[in-house]
């Protein structure tokens, strides 16, 4: 019974991971449907500013909340800029033209991420300095809850809940939702749809920052191609929540994550990935618009 | 909207330019060999994640080139190493077999580290006809793909049934779990040669758990091993797994010591393992403490040259140098048949790590010794001699 429970903490610790990364897929897709498939790379791009600003900030001679503070800063900062710049230089051009076009141009310029990044960064794997201290576990009788995987877990829930109070409760978000709706209606209510979209490309990309230094304390092994798996399964998570459901996401990705553990602690490993997928396929068989998702009818 | 276009325009020609401006590069160091030269391949995981292994490698066989060279070469010919980069991938460790062998028509190949790629590269080199002779890849099976096929190192079985040895009679274990990486031909070899032989010690496998190369979350499988209360686990993995693995498995509350064999041999493995490793042990080929005069003066050319310690595979890479040009020498002639033969002739040749005989199966009969991973430093602690 320990084990299982055990197993599910761990699953949780997984999902939550997952969940960084599925929010801001959810989100553009949410305000744009466009699946941004550059998202999983802009998150790559975000551990290497965490572990590039640790170097020049010399962050990991004090490991604590403040260094931990500045690395994701820096590293949101940095990738809300790198979200602008795509979304100003290959999806605006585009903003006319047919979906499928945008859809290409995002796997394009995650390729670009993923071998430009094997230019820039090398591509042998870097190791993640210790910003906080990993040592500190809550033990409750024979369990064990590592304090970053704590973290992460309530620092997901708690970005959820932001990402829900922006789109919701501020005027940024009213104007998010409208252009969601109608790119000319919204213009025609005096939003500016080029500003809005920015907007949401800064924020989801800020996210994915703040994902890669999450992801970089958790398993300090960072590469340029990092993004790929982690990318797919997040994307999974959102399509299992219901794409575009900023806490079906969330949910989405704790399931994923759960399951993925159950497999592989009480099967084999190399089942893991076969289930993820197997997970999506279900979903789009049976409920297509994911657990959380609303039906939406194709407007002709 | 105009402007943003050209900027975009300026930057895919900016990267095209960088892109063009490497091949150049690759290109200039290429040719075939010239009268007084011998070209000789290097296929290595110069970038990927085992990058310290191409690298190390490399070294050492620079380091053997430049001696080979300084001492008046073979047969009055100066050897020029052609090295290519395989990123880590089988698949592309065959191409760039296939180009070195097709374009620059070189004399003989030097590769891989991991069998998966050694695997891959051999069957190119035996239908060709070109000698190749791997440094460090232990899989039994990479030599027997063919008679041109060679190694300088010790072989899975020895390497396992060492490791097994070790557990049974210096840290007087019983119960052992394993974590494999299934998808690495050397990983599943080590594993079934260190299970066969330690149960046959009288000790016995509570778990045989696996995990695929890449991952980074292990905690699942550890979580599983740790309610089997092993004395000791096996972990025969690359260094980059099993760094992450060792952090892990103390997150969960495993204390018990890891062991593994020479993929682990990297500085990287205690960077990224940090403290966990320490009191883990594992195989290697050589050990840089090693008093001997030959290991001594190896260490010390080494590292006037490059600045820092040469690892086991270092060694390696400047020993299979060395072996090949040993037979160069020997060989009447420089073709693949006679350089096959003179290679397939090495008798009692006093190498970096150890005296290396070829035996029928083209290996290398060899001790193997086991350091210790203390404070990031890796320690040794005894000789282990085939029996």
């Amino acid at each position: 019974m320990n084990e299982f429970i055990q197993h599910l903490i761990n699953g949780l610790g997984q999902g939550s991971i997952y969940a960084l990364i599925a929010l801001g897929y959810t989100m553009v897709f949410g305000i744009l449907q466009l699946i941004n498939f550059a998202h999983s790379d802009v998150y790559m791009v975000g551990a290497f500013a965490g572990y590039y600003a640790s170097g020049v900030f010399g962050l990991s001679n004090h490991p604590g909340f403040v260094s931990l503070g500045i690395a994701m800063i820096t590293s949101m900062i940095v990738c809300g800029l790198l979200g602008f710049t795509i979304e100003r230089l290959a999806y605006r051009p585009l903003r006319k033209s047919p979906r499928i076009n945008v859809l290409i141009t995002a796997i394009g310029v995650s390729l670009l991420l993923e071998y430009g990044g094997q230019i820039v960064f090398g591509s042998d794997p870097k190791f993640f300095p210790t910003l906080y201290s990993s040592n500190g576990s809550l033990q409750i009788g024979e369990l064990r809850i590592n304090a970053i995987q704590l973290m992460v877990f309530v620092i997901s829930i708690l970005l959820m809940f932001v990402l829900r109070t922006i789109i919701y409760k501020t005027k940024m978000g009213r104007a998010m939702r409208a252009v969601s709706h109608s790119h000319e209606t919204a213009a025609l209510m005096g939003i500016s749809v080029d500003k809005t979209i920015s907007f949401t490309f800064i924020l989801g990309s800020a996210l994915a920052g703040a994902a890669g230094v999450l992801v970089g304390l958790t398993y300090p092994k960072i590469d340029p191609l990092m993004g790929v798996m982690f990318g797919l399964k997040a994307f999974v998570a959102a399509v299992v929540g219901g794409i575009g459901n900023v806490f079906g996401a969330v949910i989405g990705a704790m399931i994923l994550g759960v399951a993925e553990t159950l497999v592989v602690g009480y099967w084999a490993s190399t089942y893991r990935d076969a289930l993820a997928f197997a997970i999506l396929i279900l979903i789009l068989l049976f409920k297509p618009a994911g657990l959380f998702g609303k039906n939406r009818t194709e407007k002709v | 909207m105009k402007i943003s276009m050209n900027i975009l325009l300026f930057f895919v020609l900016f990267i095209s330019f960088i892109l063009t401006a490497c091949d150049k590069k690759a290109q200039n160091q290429g040719s075939a060999s010239t009268s007084n030269e011998i070209l000789i391949g290097e296929v290595g995981s110069l970038s990927g994640s085992e990058a310290t292994f191409g690298k190390s490698t490399h070294e050492g066989i620079d380091l053997a080139m430049r001696q080979i060279n300084g001492s008046g070469g073979v047969k009055g010919k100066q050897i020029r190493v052609l090295t290519l980069d395989n990123q880590g991938k089988p698949e592309e460790a065959a191409t760039v077999t296939t180009k070195l062998i097709t374009q620059d028509k070189v004399m003989a190949i030097i590769g891989e580290v991991a069998s998966s790629r050694s695997l891959a590269m051999a069957p190119i080199a035996q239908r060709s006809g070109v000698p190749m002779v791997s440094p460090s890849s232990t899989n039994p099976r990479v030599t027997l793909v063919g008679d041109y096929i060679f190694r300088v190192c010790f072989i899975d079985p020895f390497q396992g049934s060492v490791m097994a040895q070790f557990a049974h009679d210096n840290l007087k274990v019983k119960r052992a779990a394993i974590l494999r990486d299934v998808k690495n031909d050397y990983s599943v070899g080590l594993s079934d040669f260190f299970k066969e032989k330690f149960v046959k010690l009288g000790g016995e496998i509570v778990l045989d758990q696996s995990y695929s190369a890449g991952d980074v979350d292990f905690k699942s499988q550890l979580t599983t091993i740790k309610n089997k209360n092993p004395e000791v686990i096996f972990v025969p993995g690359y260094y980059t797994e099993v760094g992450l693995i060792a952090r892990q498995a103390r997150e969960v509350g495993i204390n018990v010591p890891l062991l593994g064999g020479d993929g682990w041999d990297s500085e990287k493995l205690t960077e990224i393992g940090g403290e966990a490793l320490n009191g883990s042990f594992f195989s290697n080929h050589y050990s840089q403490e090693d008093k001997s005069e030959a290991v001594q003066r190896f260490v010390k050319e080494y590292r006037s040259i490059y600045n820092h310690a040469p690892d086991g595979l270092a060694a390696m890479g400047y020993d299979a140098m060395m072996v090949l040009a040993d037979a160069m020498k020997r060989a009447p002639q420089l073709t693949g048949v006679e350089i096959k033969n003179a290679l397939a002739a090495t008798k009692s040749y006093p190498g970096v790590t150890g005296t290396i005989t070829i035996d029928q199966n083209r290996n290398a009969v060899k001790p193997a010794v086991v350091l210790e991973v203390k404070a990031g430093k890796f320690q040794y602690k005894q000789t282990i001699n085939p029996s």
